[in-house]
Formats: structure tokens, C-alpha cells, sequence
């Protein structure tokens, strides 16, 4: 109960994004060289997450 | 368990909704108490999220769980990714409730209790819930696509272009009236300052915490921020106890709204990795813990409503702002009943993270629920308060007089007895100088949070809890003002981009600064006007947001309903037809009023007028003279963007027309953009991850 409470803490939060990020690079980009290591991913992930409307009244 | 069982239960909830509501409407005279409201809240989002909201979804959306959605289709890892949905209903959430559903409602209680919690519940459940939902699913069925760009799909041009420029004046008009609220907390009030001004160091220190020394640990570096933010508010009892450091946050109202300018302008250079995103963190984790504590506190604490249930203010004469309840309580409240600005989070954003179309009832419905039931609390927190107290709080200098003798004289002859002493003890208590006129809704809603949070968990700290409130509402509207002026910036460099590449390009400096001055001088001078206006700007700036927010939302609804007779649905197109019915008429109403009425508190041209005959008649004292020109201009200028709006809208709403008449007499129309059925080939159960 606690874990998945955790988990989704860690998810909305986007705390293991590069967790998420590696396993999706595993099942669909095997083969398409290195995955980005954490630093250059957060950049392009934080950056990505800025653009447009994101925030209302 | 058995459908009779079912069946019990849910008329059950009927009856205790509809005595809750008959509870709180009926009620004359005596105080109510607050649970009435919740359990109103609760039963009727109850019935109307299995009963209305389940009809729509199935019956004419006809949502379809075997169809894979955007995220699954597209999914790219970053942005387009299938995500369990109580992930996307937090995301939602916490994209579409800022501090609207706080300020409106408040504002809205010079009527007294009823007339806001009534539009409230109503307005959230056969409005604003519908158009959330109903254009996530449009947006859904179209690659995630924004509101604009499925006007002008489906619709025209035309449509595209009048979503786009809503999207703009709104978001101007947002920042500048949310400026103002911010100011006016600050004003003359060092702890407030002092609090309200670390925020911003603090969380440049979380962005350099996750970007350069615990990268990616989001978590680590809020938890850092989040303990900072509650030392900063205690800290402002410190600056505000030292002779030396209370003048440094010390300030007139202006000179803090040319800072806040400063602020905007820097916020949208600055890389977001620094500013903006941090602030985001932490204004998140703020607005879901303490609407969290605020609904535990009320729950214990079962508060008495003060307010009475009607206030002879609904005859147009109010201190807060001018105007008959019809149509003024639903301009003033429109975030948490039903806000345009939603629409645009419902499409383009959310769209890219559902995993399947079953869950747009939760998420779009689901989501909106849950702010109009924030707002509820925020009405509660505003008529807890005594009313002489709410009043003296948010009548503006201009209304009952600058000196604290007129104000209560005033106060207490509206039948809403109020003395200096009671005043000056509570400021005392709140650790404020004063709390007379301390308009823009923040304060009197902080007072009312201080004292429920008080009663519940501990009298002694009022101020504490009160600064707290403070430095909770700013750091959420300073997100907004934030994020505003930076996608204000992205929208003037896109259309700039299209006459002159350079301008388009969203990282060339003389770019970037040229079209942020642009922005921020854009609301910076509706702020300036604000605080420079004597009778506080929000009974200006105010409704004149009301009217855009209600007219983005009318668009939405205007490319709902086009879309649902084009799909061969007409017969269900009332659904999001009865809303935009409603929003046309009162959008109509109250623009007119504001252009046309004699009343110098409701008419801008009336108020032009008055001011004029006033200055060249020679009775204005010298300070208001200097100023009168600025204010003449304004009310000018503000009567020029009601008609602006109002062309606005019933340019769209004729386009809309337009396009259904033309495709039930057979004629052509933009065809339908629905993208193709593929089928999902998550399973049932899929990875909840």
C-alpha cells in the first residue's frame, strides 16, 4: 500500500522519469545506440515539459 | 452488490443532496453550518458523475476502450506516454486549478453565500465539468491537438484565428488582475514581502539542486524547498519584528508592482530549469497540501457560515465590485464553475498521457469536480468571517473612505456591524498593521483560512497560519505569472515568426527580450493602472477576466457543439449547446452593461465621462487630478476590449452556426478530423506503472 502510494508520488512528480525513460529506450529503441545518460535526459525532459499552456487560472 | 441495493443507495444521496441544498438555500437569519455545503457538494457531483457525466460518455461520445489513444499510438517516451490514470487525473489537476477557484468565489460572497454556491455546483456539474470532458475527448480523437487548431480543422479559420487571440487577451488580462492581487497583500506588509520575495531565491536553489547537484532527484530537492518555504514564512515574524530590516519590505503598492514587473520580465528569460520549473515543484506540492489541510480542517472543525445567504448587494450596489447579481456572479466566478482556460489543458496537454478513452470521464469530469469543490471551500472560508469583517477586508479606500472611523461607520450601516477595535485586534493577531481595504480577495481569504486552520489546530499561531496562507496563494499566482508571460512570449514570437523568421525562433536573445518587454508591458500597464486606482482595480480588472475566461469557454463549446452535428449527433448537441447558451447570454449581458450603464461603478464609459466633468469642472483634488487622465484613458481603453471580446465571440458563435446550418442542408463543410479507429493493443489489465 505504502510502496504504491510511493510510486505514485515518485511518478506525478516525475522523480523517476529517468527510470521510465531507460525502460522505454530497452523495449522499443534497443537498437538505435546508447540511451542519454541522466544529466543530458533531465535537460531535454525539463526543457520539453515547458513548452505551452501548461498552468490555468 | 444487488441493483436494489444500488438503487437504495443512490436515492439515498438524492435526498440528502436535495435536503442539503434546500438546507443552504432555505436557510434565513440564523448561521449555517459549513458541513451543509460539503455534503450539498458531495451528493450532487455524486449523482451527476455516475448519472450525467456516464450518459454523456456513453451516449454521445460513445467512448470507445478498444481504441488506442494519442499516447499509445504516438507514444515517444517524453511527452506522448500512456500513464495510469490516477497519475493523469493528478497532472490534470494540478494543471487546471490556480488561484481562480480561490479569488472568484470570495469576491463573489458580497452577494452572500447562496448565489456563488449555487452557480457553483450547478455550473461546474452542466457546464464546466462538460466542456472539460468533452473537449479532451475531441482532442483525444485528434492526435492530441490544441483548441485552436481544432477550431480552425473544424470550424475555419475564422475560429482558429478568435481562439488564438482569446487565448492572448486572456491570458494579459489574467496576469495583470492576478499581479494586482499579489500587491495587495504586500502592500504595507513586511512579513507578507519578505515571505512572498524568498520564494524566489528558494527556488532558484531547488533548480540548481536537481539540475547540477542531485540531478534528477526531484523529490530530494522539494522536500529541500518545501522546508525552506515553511522557514521563510516564519522568518518574515523576524523581519517584521526588526526596526532595521522591516523598512527594506517596506513598500507603497506601486513601487511593488513595478517589481513584480521586473520579476515577470526576468522570469521569462531566465532558462526554465531555474525559475519556473521549481516554483512549479513547489507551488504543486503547496496547493494540494494545504487544499488537503483546509478540507480536513473544516471537516473537524464544522464551522458556522456567518454571511448571510443573500446580501442586499444583488441590487448592484456592492463594495467589492459593481453590478446585479444577473449577470455579475457569473462573470466573477468563473474558474471553478466553468473556466475557458481549461480547455486548453484538456487539449494539447492531457490528451498526451491517457492511456485509454475510458478514463476521460474521471480525468475531464473527474477533474473539474474537484476545483469547483476547492472553490466551495474557498465560499466557505470567505463567509466563516464575520460579514462586517469580510467587508472592512475588501471594500476599497475609494468606497467606504480612507480612515478607519468612515469604514466601519459605513460598514456597520449596510446592517454588518464592524468596529475599529475588532479590526485592530485581528490585524494585530495576523501580525498585520491593518487590514482595512485589503483588496483582491487574498487577504480576507487568508483570514478566513488562519482562523479555520486556527480553531483546528491552534489558536496561537493565527499569524503564522495567515502569512502562510499568503505565501500559498503568491507562490501559485507567481507560477501563473510566470508560465503566462512566457507562453504569452511563445505566441508572440510565432505570429512574429510568420513575417519575420528571426523573431520566430524561441531562443534568439534580441528575440526573446524584445517580445517578453512586449508582454510584460502588455499586463504591466493594466497592473500600474490597478494599483494606481483609487477604488482598486479588481472591480475593474476583475470582471473584464471574467467576460474572457467565459468567452474562451463559449469557443470551446462552440467547437464541441459544431463537432457533435457534424458527427450526426445533433440531437445530443445540447449538451455542450445549454452551457454556451447560457455563457452567450451572460457574457452578452454583462458587456453591455459595462458599456452601457450610467452607473460610474459598472459603466466605463459612464465612469470616462464622470471623471472628465469632474476634472474640467475643477473639483477633483490635486493628487486625483494628476491621475484622472491615465483613468479616463483606461476606462476608454477598457470599453474598446469588451466590444472587442464581445465581436469576438459572436463572430465565432455565428461561424459556428454557420457551419452546422450549412451541413444539415446538405452543403459542404471542413470535413471531420477524427483520426481512423486503430485498436489498443494494451490489454485490459495493462502495466500500471
Amino acid at each position: 500500500m505504502f510502496k504504491i502510494f510511493w510510486q505514485a508520488i515518485r511518478q506525478l512528480s516525475g522523480d523517476d522519469a529517468y527510470e521510465r525513460y531507460l525502460r522505454h529506450h530497452a523495449q522499443h529503441h534497443a537498437g538505435d545506440g546508447e540511451p542519454l545518460n541522466k544529466k543530458a535526459f533531465f535537460k531535454k525532459w525539463q526543457d520539453e515539459k515547458w513548452q505551452g499552456v501548461k498552468r490555468c487560472c | 452488490m444487488n441493483t436494489l441495493l444500488k438503487n437504495t443507495l443512490w436515492i439515498m444521496i438524492a435526498v440528502l443532496g436535495a435536503s442539503a441544498v434546500s438546507g443552504i438555500a432555505l436557510n434565513r437569519g440564523e448561521p449555517i453550518n459549513a458541513l451543509w455545503f460539503i455534503t450539498a457538494a458531495l451528493c450532487i457531483y455524486a449523482l451527476a458523475y455516475r448519472f450525467y457525466a456516464a450518459w454523456i460518455a456513453a451516449t454521445v461520445l460513445m467512448v470507445d476502450e478498444t481504441r488506442a489513444t494519442p499516447a499509445e499510438r504516438l507514444e515517444n517516451g517524453s511527452d506522448f506516454v500512456p500513464t495510469n490514470r490516477w497519475i493523469v487525473f493528478g497532472h490534470h489537476f494540478a494543471a487546471i486549478a490556480g488561484p481562480g477557484p480561490l479569488v472568484g468565489p470570495t469576491l463573489a460572497a458580497q452577494f452572500g453565500y447562496l448565489p456563488g454556491t449555487l452557480w457553483l455546483l450547478f455550473g461546474a456539474v452542466l457546464g464546466g465539468c462538460v466542456q472539460d470532458m468533452v473537449t479532451l475527448f475531441l482532442s483525444t480523437r485528434r492526435d492530441a491537438k490544441s483548441l485552436g487548431q481544432m477550431a480552425k480543422d473544424e470550424l475555419g479559420a475564422l475560429g482558429g484565428t478568435a481562439a488564438l487571440i482569446a487565448t492572448f487577451a486572456i491570458m494579459i488580462i489574467l496576469i495583470a488582475v492576478l499581479g494586482l492581487v499579489v500587491v495587495n497583500a504586500m502592500k504595507h506588509s513586511p512579513w507578507a514581502t519578505f515571505t512572498v520575495s524568498a520564494t524566489i531565491p528558494i527556488a532558484m536553489i531547488v533548480g540548481i539542486y536537481m539540475r547540477y547537484i542531485r540531478v534528477g532527484q526531484v523529490l530530494e530537492a522539494s522536500a529541500l524547498g518545501v522546508v525552506l518555504l515553511l522557514l521563510a514564512v516564519a522568518g518574515g515574524r523576524v523581519v517584521d519584528e526588526s526596526v532595521t530590516l522591516r523598512v527594506l519590505f517596506d513598500h507603497e503598492g506601486l513601487t511593488l508592482a513595478w517589481w513584480v514587473m521586473a520579476y515577470g520580465f526576468a522570469a521569462a528569460i531566465l532558462p526554465v530549469w531555474l525559475l519556473l520549473a521549481p516554483r512549479d515543484y513547489l507551488s504543486t506540492y503547496m496547493k494540494l497540501g494545504t487544499i488537503t489541510l483546509l478540507a480536513v480542517a473544516i471537516i473537524l472543525l464544522q464551522p458556522d457560515v456567518k454571511m448571510p445567504a443573500i446580501t442586499q448587494f444583488i441590487d448592484g450596489t456592492g463594495p467589492i465590485f459593481g453590478g446585479k447579481l444577473f449577470p455579475f456572479v457569473f462573470i466573477t466566478i468563473a474558474c471553478g464553475a466553468i473556466s475557458g482556460f481549461h480547455a486548453l489543458i484538456s487539449s494539447g496537454t492531457t490528451p498526451k498521457l491517457l492511456s485509454n478513452e475510458r478514463d476521460i470521464r474521471m480525468i475531464g469530469y473527474g477533474g473539474m469536480l474537484l476545483e469547483s469543490f476547492v472553490a466551495v471551500m474557498a465560499m466557505i472560508a470567505a463567509t466563516v468571517l464575520d460579514p462586517g469583517v469580510f467587508f472592512a477586508i475588501n471594500s476599497s479606500a475609494g468606497v467606504v473612505g480612507k480612515e478607519a472611523v468612515d469604514a466601519v461607520a459605513k460598514i456597520s450601516s449596510w446592517g454588518y456591524p464592524v468596529t475599529v477595535e475588532q479590526m485592530q485586534l485581528l490585524a494585530q493577531q495576523m501580525g498585520e498593521a491593518t487590514l482595512f481595504a485589503r483588496t483582491g480577495g487574498a487577504p480576507s481569504l487568508a483570514v478566513g483560512m488562519a482562523s479555520i486552520f486556527g480553531s483546528a489546530f491552534g489558536q496561537g499561531m493565527l499569524a503564522l497560519w495567515y502569512h502562510f496562507a499568503i505565501m500559498f496563494e503568491a507562490i501559485f499566482i507567481l507560477t501563473t505569472l510566470d508560465a503566462g508571460t512566457r507562453v504569452g512570449r511563445f505566441m508572440l514570437q510565432d505570429i512574429l515568426g510568420n513575417k519575420w523568421a528571426a523573431m520566430g525562433q524561441t531562443s534568439w536573445l534580441p528575440s526573446v527580450i524584445f517580445t517578453s518587454a512586449v508582454v510584460v508591458s502588455a499586463w504591466g500597464y493594466f497592473l500600474y493602472i490597478g494599483v494606481i486606482d483609487p477604488n482598486g482595480g479588481v472591480n475593474i480588472l476583475w470582471p473584464l477576466f471574467g467576460i474572457a475566461n467565459q468567452m474562451l469557454a463559449a469557443i470551446a463549446l462552440c467547437v464541441a457543439t459544431g463537432i457533435l452535428v457534424k458527427s450526426n449527433k445533433a440531437k445530443y448537441a445540447f449538451v455542450a449547446g445549454t452551457p454556451l447558451l447560457w455563457l452567450i447570454i451572460i457574457t452578452s449581458t454583462a458587456a453591455w452593461q459595462k458599456l452601457s450603464s450610467d452607473d460610474v461603478r459598472i459603466g466605463f464609459l459612464a465612469a470616462a465621462n464622470d471623471l472628465s466633468t469632474k476634472l474640467a469642472s475643477g473639483v477633483l483634488p490635486p493628487e486625483k487630478a494628476a491621475i484622472a487622465p491615465k483613468l479616463i484613458f483606461n476606462f476608454q481603453l477598457d470599453a474598446v476590449i469588451t466590444v472587442f471580446f464581445v465581436s469576438l465571440l459572436w463572430l465565432i458563435v455565428f461561424d459556428m452556426l454557420r457551419v452546422c446550418t450549412r451541413y444539415l442542408m446538405g452543403k459542404s463543410v471542413p470535413a471531420l478530423t477524427e483520426t481512423a479507429h486503430i485498436p489498443s493493443r494494451l490489454v485490459e489489465d495493462w502495466v500500471r506503472d
